[in-house]
């Protein structure tokens, strides 16, 4: 196990250079001058030619990839160009917000997803699973801003219980849970479904083995077997499936975000592109990145723990 | 994939793949369903121009945010446009960008992932890891950066998506061709002189196929998400060209006074995915033993 995670350590980082490579790539390939797109058509040959300056425009490419990849992994992200404030600090100060929604979406995505994926499977082509099954693909079809606006029309305009824009007070936990229940919940709704549907499947296999078999013929209680003998071999996956979604989540939080006007990564990243902060854009870039990377490695590492077939490869 | 209970002559031939998909169709009546739902909606969107009942550029300040009636099915939009007949231009820019994207990322990633399953070694290590670069990203955050770097128009957006969906293809078809390839009919091809191209595309890619399709019809539904959350954020193809994205931004500016404006497009993106979703879970159950319903 050692060997492998060193292994998987040691190749995280050149993942690490060329993803920071290919931001470099795509940021740098725009087409047009970046001071000009910044500062506009009008502007003064003075004020590109010191913008230029200011954002190192003007030095040889190689020498701006180095200071990019050094810069980046000492984690100085340089300052936004809008509020002339740290990127790093600007990303810190939302990230709260993000990681609220995020971690409460997989909170819900696991209370509910994963008894229903268990049912599913204990009654696996019956009426409950059938209404699971096409109940949950019904879920994950669901585009995060329609189930982010039809909740606003039910819970925030008929029923007006939660608020429509959700801007928490961070230091009020009161206020945080309130203002996190809507744009939560059309989050989790979506993480449901995919919960759901892994624990099914996992279930359905972990229930097709030998050791059930013998579980049953020794006369153990279904729910024991269900429980003790299915459950525990078929959670791991489970937990593995749910770091690979977090790429989904992270994504589709950009999108209620918006639809709540709610503070977060998401906001910042599309502040960021109308306002043309072109430094800000390649910080939460690279952050973004470093979040995948290290959900990758910690997924990969999970694999490995749990099937020990993994660490030969 | 039923691998292990095929003889040799069986698994070669593209043709046996296609009537291998027509009997996983007739396994799992849910693609059936998913396929029927999607046609109607496809043969809608490209009958657009000669089925919708108004222009979908006209404005009618008049009939500005009408409900819906006899004269406007789903009622106006903030210029008095038609919403249905929107929808059903919308339609046409969803599937082409959707279908476009995937097809292209299958084509590509799946290439690269045979390429690298029958290789090996180097070549393996190279693609793979070019692979994983790009999956460090999630699809929505990578065509948000791409479609504003390059700006935003159909051909980028369609770039924007391929990129991101490409690595998956690659991976769903490389593991199939390194269990494939070390079996004696592949070893007996080798034996009988055939190129690698030839093996790989004519002998190995029946193997892969059926995986590779779960996969796009899948990911055409993410795709047809992704355009409608670019477009709604406002990176999508440019107004007035009606687009889903921006149909439901708008909106959702009005969605106090006007509210079918959200509900009936964001209906429409449902439907399509829904249709997707159905049509590749009902192909995924039919192939994988593991799931198979009997």
């Amino acid at each position: 196990m050692l060997r492998y995670t060193l292994k998987r350590l040691g190749s995280t980082i050149p993942t690490l250079i060329a993803v920071l490579t290919v931001i470099f790539v795509i940021i740098r390939i725009a087409p047009g001058d970046p001071a000009i797109a910044i500062l506009g058509d009008n502007a003064s040959q003075q004020a590109i030619d010191a913008l230029r300056d200011r954002l190192g425009l003007n030095e040889p490419l190689l020498e701006q990839y180095w200071y990019f990849l050094t810069d980046a992994l000492t984690g100085n992200l340089g300052n936004s160009l809008v509020s002339g404030r740290s990127v790093l600090n600007e990303v810190l100060e939302v990230l709260p917000h993000t990681l609220d929604l995020t971690i409460a979406s997989i909170i819900i995505g696991v209370i509910v997803g994963i008894p229903v994926g268990i049912l599913a499977a204990v009654y696996r082509n019956g009426p409950v699973d059938y209404v699971a099954r096409i109940t949950s693909l019904l879920g994950l079809s669901f585009p995060s801003f329609y189930t982010a606006i039809l909740l606003i029309l039910a819970f925030a305009i008929h029923f007006p219980w939660f608020p429509v824009i959700s801007n928490a007070n961070l230091s009020d936990p009161g206020d945080r849970l309130y203002n996190l229940v809507l744009p939560a919940l059309s989050l989790g709704l979506i993480m449901v479904a995919y919960v759901a549907r892994t624990t099914r499947a996992s279930m359905i296999e972990a229930l097709g083995a030998d050791y059930i078999r013998t579980a049953r013929a020794k006369g153990a209680p279904a729910l024991v077997v269900i429980a003790r003998h299915g459950f525990r071999n078929a959670i791991i996956p489970v937990i593995t499936v749910i770091g690979l979604y977090l790429g989904i989540l992270i994504g589709n939080s950009v999108i209620i975000e918006i639809v709540f006007n709610r503070p977060g990564l998401g906001k910042l990243i599309v502040g960021a592109l109308e306002q043309r902060d072109y430094t800000m854009l390649q910080g939460l870039m690279v952050i973004y990145a470093f979040f995948i990377v290290l959900t990758n490695l910690v997924t990969d590492l999970a694999y490995g723990m749990s099937d020990p077939r993994v660490k030969y490869q | 994939m039923s691998i292990a209970t095929q003889t040799p002559q069986e698994r070669s031939g593209v043709r046996h793949a296609l009537t291998e998909l027509y009997h996983v169709f007739n396994t799992n009546k849910t693609s059936w369903v998913g396929l029927i739902i999607f046609l109607i909606v496809a043969v809608l969107a490209l009958l657009a121009p000669w089925i919708a009942p108004h222009d979908p550029l006209e404005q009618n300040i008049v009939d500005a945010l009408q409900p819906p009636s006899d004269t406007y099915w789903l009622g106006t939009d903030s210029f008095g446009r038609d919403v249905w007949s929107r929808i059903l231009w919308g339609g046409r820019i969803s599937l082409f960008v959707s279908v476009m994207s995937i097809g292209i990322a299958m084509v590509i990633g799946g290439a690269l992932g045979i390429i690298a399953g029958y290789k090996g070694g180097r070549i393996d290590q190279i693609i793979m890891r070019c692979m994983d670069v790009l999956l460090s990203f999630p699809t929505l955050v990578m065509g948000l950066l791409v479609v504003a770097v390059l700006g935003a128009n159909l051909t980028n957006l369609i770039i924007a998506i391929a990129l991101t969906v490409v690595p998956k293809f690659a991976r769903i078809a490389r593991a199939p061709t390194v269990a494939v390839k070390e079996q004696d009919y592949i070893e007996a091809c080798r034996a009988l002189g055939y190129s690698d191209t030839r093996i790989m595309f004519v002998h190995i890619l029946p193997n892969v196929v059926g995986e590779v399709l779960v996969l796009a019809s899948l990911w055409t539904a993410t795709a047809v998400r992704i355009e409608a959350y670019l477009s709604f954020i406002g990176l999508g193809v440019k107004p007035p060209t009606p687009t889903w994205g921006g149909m439901i931004r708008q909106g959702f500016e009005y969605i106090l006074d006007a509210p079918w404006m959200c509900i009936y497009t964001g209906l429409a993106v449902l439907i399509l995915v829904f249709s997707l979703n159905l049509l590749g879970d009902g192909l995924r159950d039919a192939i994988d033993p593991k799931l198979r319903n009997e």
